[in-house]
């Protein structure tokens, strides 16, 4: 393959929408399902199957949602994609669209990118003039068009129940699956949410075809992923690595060497401290969220893990006792810890806690919060407890 | 209308024209709501309980439902803003790129602290949760427009440039 990267890399406008008014919406999905290419937002649930699902459900009209309510901390891939190559974005919208048959889609964008409302909104309006989205798109009998929707400050919307929640105008607090969006969405229809990147992807599949995706990155995780990388290196910004890129090379790479930690997958991925250095990241090794935050020699631990657990206690949503309670009770053991109040008893108890937050929370926000508070401390014990 | 005639009941006729011209850009649906919060919230600065009420009123929802959705938005705010809002972030990387120095910065060139509005009714102070700027911290929004690479010279020459009129 010569072609390096594949969402920022060079790319003919409209191509892959030419191209896809060829195929039956059933070819465009089975394209997507054999790339094996899965959701860049973190979960990592196979895109054709989401679509397929959508597909299947009786009722006629389908919505298709672009998430990009990027809140993880240390995450900026889809800022970067949305700003610099919103096309390619708003192409696999369009494509989502055909193959599941809808007519209308969403872009949900966080009150925090509010300034990219206008670009985009510019650029679809230039899509518009050129045929490639509104009424009969390319003269097909194909129509669909794209409204952005606009998130006032949750963290937790990213999360897809708690984002069509809020696009149905209630309070943005995920619940209980099933149903899955894909079959009671937004307007209780089918929808499919996808993030930003796994969208700028779909256009590579349409034009080079799913083999190409595949013969990146791993056998499990195929093709390339973006990630945000920030901290104590040289040179942060957004790199598109292949899967299963190891956190060695990566450092490398940024000018990171000397890092005696790396967070991996934002504040509810997992922390790795320099032994394990060696492994790769990807849907079976190391959570590839995308935000990659690294941690020099000099940081204090206990003060980073401080950070990440205020920001729980402050983003969960407060329907469910164990993330509502849990993570303020993980904060204030955190700050027993930085006065030296918390005893050895009380810390077995408060690990016992994240084991019960990560079983009985509603969403993935209560069952990841943990993982900072255990992976950090299991990693930087002397330096966090003994103090 | 609850107030009728005299000052208030303009008020309320100019407060209600506002709103239902709003609400007519979108729909009286429930999914509108969000949207309609949002344009209210920018318009006036923030919700008050007369705009709640009268929302309520035009689109056929109970004021505690409107209001259950709007407390739970950091964005939507109950309480009068600044023309300003400076929402500088306070997560990990620009922690880490020394988000500190610009709290102390901000709070000495606006002379009020963080959760405060200036009299003048000019600068409101708050913190947010990561923006998305993490490569290049410390970040700040403005209102809509986003800062980055804070130093204490650029806190004051963005001040100053507000105070000018230039921004």
């Amino acid at each position: 393959m010569s072609i390096k990267e594949i969402v920022l890399g060079p790319y003919i406008q409209g191509s892959a929408i030419k191209k896809m008014i060829k195929m039956t919406p059933n070819d465009v999905i089975d394209e997507v399902k054999s790339s094996k290419i899965k959701g860049r937002g973190g979960a990592g649930f196979p895109t054709g199957l989401k679509w397929q699902f959508a597909t299947s459900e009786k009722e006629p009209i389908k919505y298709i949602v672009c998430n990009a309510d990027e809140g993880e901390p240390g995450t900026f891939k889809d800022r970067l994609i949305l700003s610099e190559y919103p096309k390619r974005v708003i192409e696999g919208i369009i494509i989502a669209g055909y193959a599941i048959k809808a007519k209308e889609g969403f872009i949900y964008l966080r009150a925090e990118y509010r300034y990219l409302k206008k670009p985009l909104e510019d650029i679809m309006q230039e899509m518009r003039d050129d045929n490639l989205l509104g009424e009969n798109i390319l003269d097909s009998d194909f129509s669909f068009d794209i409204t952005i929707r606009m998130g006032a400050g949750a963290y937790v919307c990213g999360e897809e129940f708690a984002l069509i929640e809020s696009m149905n105008g209630y309070r943005g607090e995920p619940h209980n699956k099933p149903p899955f969006p894909t079959q009671s969405g937004y307007l209780r229809k089918p929808t499919v949410v996808n993030n930003v990147e796994t969208l700028a992807k779909i256009p590579f599949v349409m034009t080079m075809g799913a083999e190409a995706i595949k013969y990146r990155g791993t056998f499990e995780s195929t093709g390339t992923k973006l990630f945000s990388i920030s901290g104590d290196i040289e040179k942060p910004g957004v790199y598109e690595f292949d899967m299963g890129i190891t956190v060695n090379d990566l450092l490398k790479i940024v000018g990171g060497e000397d890092a005696k930690a790396v967070q991996v997958g934002g504040a509810s991925g997992i922390n790795v401290a320099k032994k394990d250095f060696d492994k790769p990241i990807s849907y079976e090794g190391l959570p590839p969220g995308g935000s990659i935050i690294v941690f020099g020699k000099d940081r204090d631990m206990l003060k980073v893990l401080k950070n990440f657990m205020e920001f729980f206690a402050e983003e969960s949503c407060g329907q469910c006792t164990p993330c509502r309670d849990g993570n303020y009770r993980l904060l204030e053991g955190v700050k027993m810890m930085e006065k030296g109040e918390c005893s050895v008893r009380y810390f077995k108890e408060l690990e016992l806690l994240c084991e019960v937050m990560k079983d009985s929370s509603k969403c993935g926000l209560g069952q990841t919060s943990p993982n900072p508070f255990i992976t950090i401390i299991k990693n930087f014990r002397s330096e966090i407890l003994y103090r | 209308m609850f107030l009728a005639g005299g000052f208030m009941g303009q008020i309320c006729d100019t407060l209600s024209n506002d709103i239902s011209e709003i609400i007519a850009n979108y729909g009286k649906g429930r999914e509108f709501l969000l949207p309609i919060l949002n344009d209210v919230n920018i318009k006036f600065g923030h919700i008050s309980e007369h705009t709640l009420i009268e929302i309520s009123r035009q689109i056929d929802i109970p004021i505690g439902e409107i209001h259950g959705v709007m407390s739970f938005y950091s964005y939507l705010n109950h309480e009068k803003q600044g023309k300003y809002v400076i929402r500088l972030c306070k997560t990990i990387s620009c922690d880490m790129a020394n988000k500190d120095l610009i709290v102390k910065s901000l709070e000495r060139e606006l002379g009020i602290k963080f959760g405060e509005t200036t009299l003048d009714g000019m600068f409101s102070l708050t913190y947010t949760n990561c923006i998305g700027m993490c490569d290049r911290g410390p970040a700040m929004l403005i209102n809509d427009d986003v800062y980055h690479s804070l130093t204490p010279e650029k806190i004051y020459e963005i001040v100053n440039d507000i105070k000018g009129g230039k921004i």
